[in-house]
């Protein structure tokens, strides 16, 4: 919503003066942008006709708050930011940033102990002052929380930072320990922790470890390879259907399918690999669309086979490596062999770590290749085609090669979602779950498994995170479900995130070549001219 | 100096669709030489750069090197015989840096020889080893160029084909880069096949030329005698730099 003001009256406006001429104009766009959109509603009334609600009051919010936010950003943002970029004449020094006075030691204090307050006494503070405060209180115990992990973060930024890749595997290896060790003296009670864990490790730790996986996977085709793959939930739903069958028609074990399905997929990627070898860019991604459309509407007719858009069910859990099952009814049941109580949460455990170990193999064979020949032709073959064949490399096999690495892991990946859900269907394989991955991929940051993984969290972190908003409901009232929301959040996170930063949350390439003896000298670190 | 042939091209006929771009060109480069063909633009100086390299194919005529008939063989096929490029426009990696490019050019060994063959490229061009951790879109052109040429010779070539090295270039850039193609065919006995619009320069530094008019080679000889021929001094070098 930039509005250009000419030279002659910025020179003469003040701020204020400036910041009511543009939250007109802003607001002006608002109304025309919004009149039909929010102003308007259609419906349907009981005899099925068509009904036009007006909403004058709703638009007229969302109109002056667009202009009081232009309002407040030119007449009060702008000026703070430009100042804070201004030293002070006395001292030579810049102005605290606005980091270290947001993150105080007395703020933080007291929001620590207004979270444990809150937390504590969370089961009581409904019957003290009632439901709807009981509601706005735990929208502050969210807010409290947020602040004080922002606090840490902000403090050990510098260790965050130096430490990433150290600290983040640290955590996700860790994590369901934590959380079941945080539930369990929340409910005071192992069992309880256990059954609360579920949600966390599940929903949270697993779904966005398979987002993981399959974005590092197809990170190979576009992010290394720079191939335009708009069906790659293709792969992931073979893997997940070779498993599906394999295993309830024949019994055949996770142990030995996981890699046939990965091989099952490779092969796939190869054959689609073959036809789509001349294309580039746009009309590759057309085909590989078409390609991931015919998967699925296979999946859906070929009901002999795949028992149509019904999917198959009944799919056998994952067993620990033979020695323990998962079945309640087995007689080598884990709870049995370790006399410990019986829990489903041993299960989602069990498949996070799984999970988390496949993720960990994909990013330790990236790693490894793109410093292999067959990785560095990958990365050639982005940056110029012409280039690397007439350097002597076969454009045919490295193609094919990428195509097959990326599908392997969407493979393994499906077999993995395939034992995980114990049902599959051709409504989980549909175009947005690409999308979705190549989102990942792109804001990510292309090539950079980190920056991938952090985009992983954030995006399906965040919508799984939307679900628990039920304080929300006390703003916005009962029938407000932010979950539906989420594509929208989704959407809006994208934007942002592309205007901020165009090559995604990590943009640089880490080069994988250094003279000999400079070999811990990155070039990030080394001015230009100096390396 | 006159050694065997090294690459022979004859009758050489391409096409783009229905527009022939060559019209039977017969070039040859003996072992040792440097060749230069120059012409105007459109002339199909690229064409043929790009034909013995397999992309455009040539529909008739035979690309002969070192004895072998190279006109059907896939491109990559072609590289590994030890022909190496400096592609038109240079088509360096430009988000690797200037050592992972130097690394793709010695792919063909599996960088066999690397630490030697990179030295070699450093010593003819002190730039670049300056410019090691850059990346290549950062360099300026003339960085690019002997980035392209480095790249090209890491694959230890039989053959180096160049393609309007000078292009876009300062004078004094495209001096360095026409001494260094120089001290590598005398030091080392390169033969150097090279596409060029700056007629003058090319000649001067070439054992033989080419002349090529609208996809034909309508005269050759010894650099000396086509700088001295009255037809191509109007055509090329009359109001050029000298």
């Amino acid at each position: 919503m930039a509005v250009t003001v000419s030279r002659e009256s910025d020179s003469v406006a003040t701020p204020t003066q400036r910041a009511l001429k543009e939250a007109f104009y802003a607001g002006a766009i608002a109304l025309g942008l919004f009149v039909l959109f929010i102003g308007l509603k259609t419906g349907q009334n009981m005899s099925n006709e068509l009904v036009l609600t007006q909403r004058w009051g709703l638009l007229a919010a969302v109109v002056i708050a667009t202009a009081v936010g232009r309002f407040l950003y030119v007449a009060y943002g702008q000026p703070f930011m430009a100042n804070q970029k201004i030293a002070n004449v006395a001292t030579g020094l810049l102005p605290a940033s606005v980091g270290s006075r947001f993150f105080t030691l007395p703020a933080f204090i007291v929001a620590v102990v207004a979270m444990v307050l809150l937390f504590v006494f969370n089961g009581s503070l409904a019957g003290w002052v009632g439901a709807e405060p009981a509601g706005y209180l735990q929208f502050l115990r969210a807010l409290a929380v947020i602040y004080v992990l922002a606090c840490v973060i902000y403090y050990f930024r510098a260790f965050i930072h130096a430490n990433f890749t150290k600290l983040g595997i640290t955590a996700l290896v860790l994590y369901p320990i934590l959380v079941v060790a945080v539930l369990s003296l929340n409910a005071w009670s192992i069992a309880g922790g256990l059954q609360g864990s579920l949600k966390w490790v599940d929903n949270f730790g697993i779904q966005i470890l398979i987002y993981v996986m399959l974005a590092w996977g197809l990170n190979i085709v576009v992010g290394l390879a720079g191939l335009l793959d708009l069906g790659y939930v293709a792969f992931y739903a073979l893997g997940a259907y070779a498993y599906a069958l394999l295993a309830t028609q024949y019994g055949l074990s996770f142990w030995i399918l996981l890699p046939a399905a990965g091989c099952m997929a490779a092969l796939w990627g190869v054959l689609l690999g073959f036809p789509v070898l001349r294309l580039r860019g746009d009309y590759l991604a057309i085909v590989t669309l078409a390609f991931g459309e015919i998967i699925r509407l296979v999946l859906i007719n070929w009901r002999e086979v795949t028992n149509g858009s019904a999917g198959i069910s009944g799919i056998p859990k994952v067993s620990f490596f033979g020695l323990m099952t998962f079945n309640v009814s087995d007689p080598n049941y884990i709870a049995k062999v370790l006399h410990i109580a019986t829990s489903s949460a041993y299960y989602k455990i069990f498949l996070y770590y799984l999970i988390l170990g496949l993720c960990l193999l994909t990013a330790f064979v990236t790693i490894r290749l793109r410093r292999l020949p067959v990785g560095r032709a990958w990365e050639a073959l982005r940056e110029d085609e012409i280039a690397c064949r007439s350097l002597g490399i076969n454009t045919t096999t490295t193609k094919l090669t990428a195509f097959a690495t990326g599908a392997m892991f969407g493979g393994f990946a499906g077999s993995f979602f395939a034992a995980r859900q114990g049902f599959v269907s051709p409504e989980s394989f549909v175009f947005l779950e690409s999308a979705i991955i190549l989102a990942i991929v792109v804001l990510g940051g292309m090539g950079s498994l980190v920056g991938i993984a952090v985009a992983a969290m954030v995006m399906i972190g965040g919508t799984e995170a939307l679900r628990e908003l039920d304080f929300l409901k006390q703003i916005f009232g009962p029938d407000f479900t932010p979950e539906l929301y989420r594509m929208l959040l989704f959407g809006m996170a994208m934007v942002i995130v592309m205007l901020w930063k165009p090559r995604g949350f990590v943009g640089s390439r880490e080069p994988t070549a250094f003279l000999k003896e400079r070999r811990a000298v990155s070039s990030s670190f080394t001015k230009e001219g100096h390396g | 100096m006159a050694g065997t042939t090294l690459l022979d091209i004859k009758g050489v006929e391409t096409y783009y669709g229905n527009i022939r771009a060559l019209n039977g060109v017969d070039v040859t480069v003996k072992e040792g030489e440097i060749v230069a063909l120059i012409g105007a633009n459109g002339a199909g100086k690229s064409t043929l750069m790009m034909t013995i390299f397999g992309a455009p194919r040539a529909r008739t005529g035979t690309i002969t090197f070192a004895g072998t008939d190279i006109t059907q063989l896939p491109t990559h096929e072609i590289a590994r015989m030890r022909i190496a490029q400096s592609p038109e426009g240079r088509r360096i990696f430009p988000r690797m840096t200037v050592m992972e490019n130097l690394q793709m050019g010695a792919s063909l060994d599996n960088l066999k020889h690397y630490d030697e063959d990179v030295e070699k490229v450093f010593t003819l061009f002190p730039r670049l080893k300056e410019r090691i951790a850059q990346r290549g879109g950062t360099l300026s052109g003339g960085e690019q160029q002997m980035l392209s040429i480095g790249r090209a010779l890491m694959a230890r070539p039989k053959l180096l084909l160049l393609d309007e090295p000078s292009l876009g270039l300062a004078p004094l850039i495209v001096k360095q880069i026409f001494d260094a193609i120089r001290e590598l065919n005398r030091t080392q006995g390169l033969t150097v096949f090279l596409v060029e619009q700056n007629a003058f320069g090319a000649l001067k530094l070439a054992t033989r030329g080419y002349v090529m008019v609208n996809g034909n080679v309508t005269m050759s000889g010894t650099g000396k005698e086509l700088l001295a021929n009255p037809e191509v001094r109007a055509a090329y070098l009359e109001g050029g730099h000298h």
